[in-house]
């Protein structure tokens, strides 16, 4: 196991030569903000500057669930250099004394100059499991099966896996729990989060977990506690766990109401397009890509136009196969359609093949199918967040908010009610 | 004939040449991977491009059932289709449907067969095999022949060859696009070498672009394969290019490529690949293995690939048989790895250093000096002198060679 060195106290020094960040625009008449975060990358000193609002690229043991190593530097950069992970994809193997051995996680998938963040929940494939948690530590379920998982242990993966930035252990809860339940993940949050800062290793950048579940003043304590405490941002936790999309706003606003502004916050459970354009106007700064890989999986590619144009879509398109924001290529009515999934979309996928061929690679159940669209899913929700920074920048993020929602209601509406995203499986 | 096959170097029977095709130039000896339905497994073109694939192969019968012939004719052609610029091969589809299909049989007039969509009674004629791969429109198309099974005996596989040459004329009259694909004869005959050398005469009259060693790779014991292997390149005029089908591993593609073949396709290294097995110069690694859990070694220290640059044996380990990125990952080294010796053949031939590559490459896959008897015979036919990696016979047991 680990030697005793590694876990050193750190004087917070370091943690601001590794990470800085900086607002460029707040938005006039609320709280989205347009920030800059710049990276020491651990792996190999190289320095990133990602612009937020920023999405993480989501992985399965630190590399995307399909898009091959050799293709990410296609995409957009530095946009998609940052990569979300979960210490517990890493449960079974390799062990730990393995991972530290090889160098870390920049070593371990072979991406020197990304920016790993570690987040114990990933939404995928580790989901906190609230009822099986208790004082001593959060559990969570993973395909490898259940694990209790206390705050010295987690400390012990992150000194080993050296990700550029982790987020503390988090109780996070479902949102029918009671609220002395609510109040205990609250108070073990915290207690873990002081524990986590006395072992913080001296490399790697803490933000601190924020939870609270759908109860203001529960959020508000958290927040305004972890807000004390000496972590270089946040992340906020227990969405996406039951809670509905149209009370979020209130919680989250309490949340970044009580948070110093110069600091960066990391969200999780806010995935559709809705759901993030809710963050961004609550002040939320970075998001995982979890939409994105539901979307691979169930054979839906992103089209929304990214500029400000109406969406050119053949209005002959029935609409099973389509919404304002996606289409389903599985649909037979794209066997012979030689267009591209997006024209002038400039991703691998789009410059190199046509949606008949994504169909046939559908139909006949072909792992390329999914590579190619995870690969432009990926590079249009990255383009989509170039385009409300650019938004929130023109001082016009609430117009573009309204104007995005109100376009895929009524294509929401126009659609058969079966096709209606928020309440599938697809979130 | 739209190749044109030009020898660049020999040793003794082994040739190395360079094949120009509509669609690439290509350098043999060559592997083709098998990309059954319009895609290699889990890789994109460009990887396939930068891991030096040259000539990629599809499954008529499987491209013929889903998009449809008709469709990627409509489309444009199977390199259209899925965006390859370099060449293809397609396969005349009854092989596929005798091997797939229970209820398949073979008569005067082709492979009947149930059809896999709705059960009606379906027939695969010579004519219609070429027919639908004239719409695929791969560089280099195959004759419908009667497959046999190669541990059959008896008078089906005589009645098989001659059939094979019937049908060959039916293909070749039915071949719209002789300047644009190539035909090839495929030479059967089981492993009676009287019945292979008539088949090899009948169409060597054909006077076809190139000719492929069929009915191979089925079961066969090895000393019976090379041999078929050897009598047809012998028989088979220098100046086309020769295909042995479904070969097939590391050894037997060096092996035949000493007897003077040309081109192989397997399944092998991106099948065993999702199983979690990588190609190394010993023979194999399986990364399934437990005590690769906590291996920081690469796949292979001597291979230039992506993931052996960039990932441990451990990694791969929790990857592997769990996680599509395994397979993918897999995959891209086991076809850098046919790729790498493919390039190895040929530039040995051409520098003429043939025999110290292929004893380097039996002295890793056989350290102790056990190299099989029938590639120790294979090789002296070849004219290959490995006495260098060989122990002498019979003192030591016949060890398969596997690193995991
Ligand atoms: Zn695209
Ligand atoms: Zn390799």
């Amino acid at each position: 196991m680990l030697q005793e060195a590694e876990l050193s106290i750190d004087d917070g020094a370091q943690e601001s030569k590794n990470m800085k960040f900086a607002i460029k625009t707040f938005c006039k008449s609320g709280r989205a903000r347009v920030g800059l975060l710049q990276l020491t990358t651990l792996g190999n000193k190289e320095i990133i500057e990602i612009e937020t609002p920023a999405l993480l690229l989501t992985t399965r043991k630190g590399l995307p669930a399909f898009i091959p190593p050799d293709h990410l530097p296609f995409l957009p950069s530095p946009d998609s250099r940052l990569l979300h992970f979960s210490p517990m994809h890493f449960m079974e193997c390799p062990d730990l004394k393995t991972i530290s051995k090889i160098g870390g996680v920049h070593r371990l998938l072979g991406l020197q100059g990304y920016g790993f963040v570690a987040v114990p929940r990933d939404s995928i494939l580790s989901l906190p499991e609230c009822n099986s948690s208790n004082k001593n530590g959060a559990s969570f379920e993973t395909p490898c099966g259940r694990f209790l998982v206390k705050p010295l242990e987690y400390m012990k993966m992150i000194s080993s896996m050296k990700p550029d930035l982790w987020v503390s252990l988090a109780d996070e809860v479902h949102a029918s729990v009671t609220v002395k339940r609510n109040k205990v993940s609250v108070d073990r949050t915290i207690t873990w989060l002081d524990t986590c800062i006395s072992l913080k290793p001296r490399d790697g950048v803490l933000f601190g977990s924020i939870v609270g579940g759908c109860n203001v003043e529960e959020r508000t304590r958290c927040a305004q506690e972890v807000a004390k405490r000496n972590v270089s941002g946040y992340y906020i936790g227990g969405f996406g766990l039951g809670d509905s999309i149209d009370e979020r706003s209130t919680y989250l606003h309490a949340v970044t109401d009580s948070l110093p502004k110069e600091k960066p916050r990391q969200v999780c459970g806010l995935g559709l397009p809705e759901e993030v354009l809710q963050g961004i106007a609550a002040g939320i700064d970075l998001f995982d890509s979890t939409y994105i890989y539901h979307l691979t999986l169930e054979g839906f590619a992103l089209i929304f136009p990214l500029n400000n144009d109406k969406c050119t879509q053949d209005p002959q398109l029935c609409p099973m196969a389509s919404d304002y924001t996606k289409i389903n290529l599985k649909a037979t009515v794209y066997r012979k359609d030689t267009s591209r999934i997006v024209e002038g979309c400039t991703c691998y996928t789009c410059q190199n093949h046509t949606k008949a061929y994504i169909n046939h690679l559908l139909n006949v159940h072909e792992m390329l199918a999914q590579i190619l669209l995870e690969i432009h899913n990926t590079h249009h929700y990255l383009s989509f967040f170039r385009l409300i920074r650019e938004a929130i920048t023109e001082g016009k993020f609430e117009e573009f908010r309204q104007k995005f929602i109100q376009n895929r209601r009524g294509h929401l509406l126009a659609a058969s009610p079966i096709t209606f995203e928020l309440e599938s499986p697809v979130r | 004939m739209a190749l044109r096959f030009e020898i660049l170097g020999r040793f003794n029977r082994a040739r190395a040449a360079r094949l120009t095709l509509p669609h690439f130039v290509c350098e043999t000896p060559l592997f083709m991977p098998v990309g059954t339905q319009g895609t290699i497994k889990g890789l994109t073109t460009n990887q396939l491009e930068d891991i030096g694939c040259q000539i990629i192969l599809g499954n008529t019968y499987h491209l013929a059932l889903r998009p449809t012939s008709e469709l990627i004719d409509e489309l444009g052609g199977l390199h259209k289709f899925m965006n390859w610029p370099r060449a293809l091969l397609t396969d005349s589809g009854g092989f596929q449907m005798v091997s797939l299909l229970h209820l398949a049989d073979i008569t005067e007039e082709g492979v009947t067969f149930q059809s896999p969509v709705d059960g009606k009674p379906m027939l695969l004629t010579p004519e219609e095999s070429i027919q639908i791969q004239n719409r695929i429109g791969a560089d280099i198309i195959m004759a419908l022949d009667d497959v046999v099974k190669t541990t059959i005996t008896g008078p089906r596989i005589e009645e098989a060859m001659y059939r094979t040459l019937r049908w060959i004329d039916r293909c070749i009259a039915a071949h719209k696009r002789p300047k644009e694909q190539n035909l090839f004869g495929i030479v059967q005959g089981g492993l009676d070498p009287v019945l292979r050398d008539i088949c090899v005469q009948g169409l060597v009259e054909r006077n076809l672009p190139g000719y492929a060693i069929g009915g191979l790779a089925g079961g066969e014991d090895k000393d019976s394969f090379w041999r078929v292997v050897a009598q047809c390149t012998a028989s088979l005029p220098e100046s086309k290019p020769r295909y042995v089908m479904g070969v097939g591993y590391p050894l037997d593609i060096v092996v035949c490529s000493a007897l003077g073949a040309d081109m192989y396709d397997c399944v092998y290294p991106t099948r065993t690949a999702r199983f979690g097995t990588a190609l190394v110069p010993e023979g194999v690694l399986r990364l399934k293995h437990q005590s690769m859990a906590d291996d920081t070694r690469p796949i292979d220290s001597t291979c230039e690939c992506m993931v052996c640059k960039n990932y441990t044996r451990a990694y791969l380990h929790c990857l592997v048989t769990k996680d599509a990125m395994g397979s993918q990952l897999l995959s891209y080294h086991n076809l850098y790895y046919m790729m790498q010796l493919s390039r190895n053949l040929h530039s040995s031939i051409i520098e003429g250093t043939f025999p110290k590559f292929v004893c380097d490459f039996l002295t890793k896959m056989f350290p102790e000096g056990n190299v099989p008897e029938w590639v120790c015979n294979a090789m002296e036919v070849a004219g290959i002198d490995i006495s260098s990696c060989c122990t002498p016979l019979n003192t030591k047991p016949n060890i398969h060679a596997s690193s995991g």
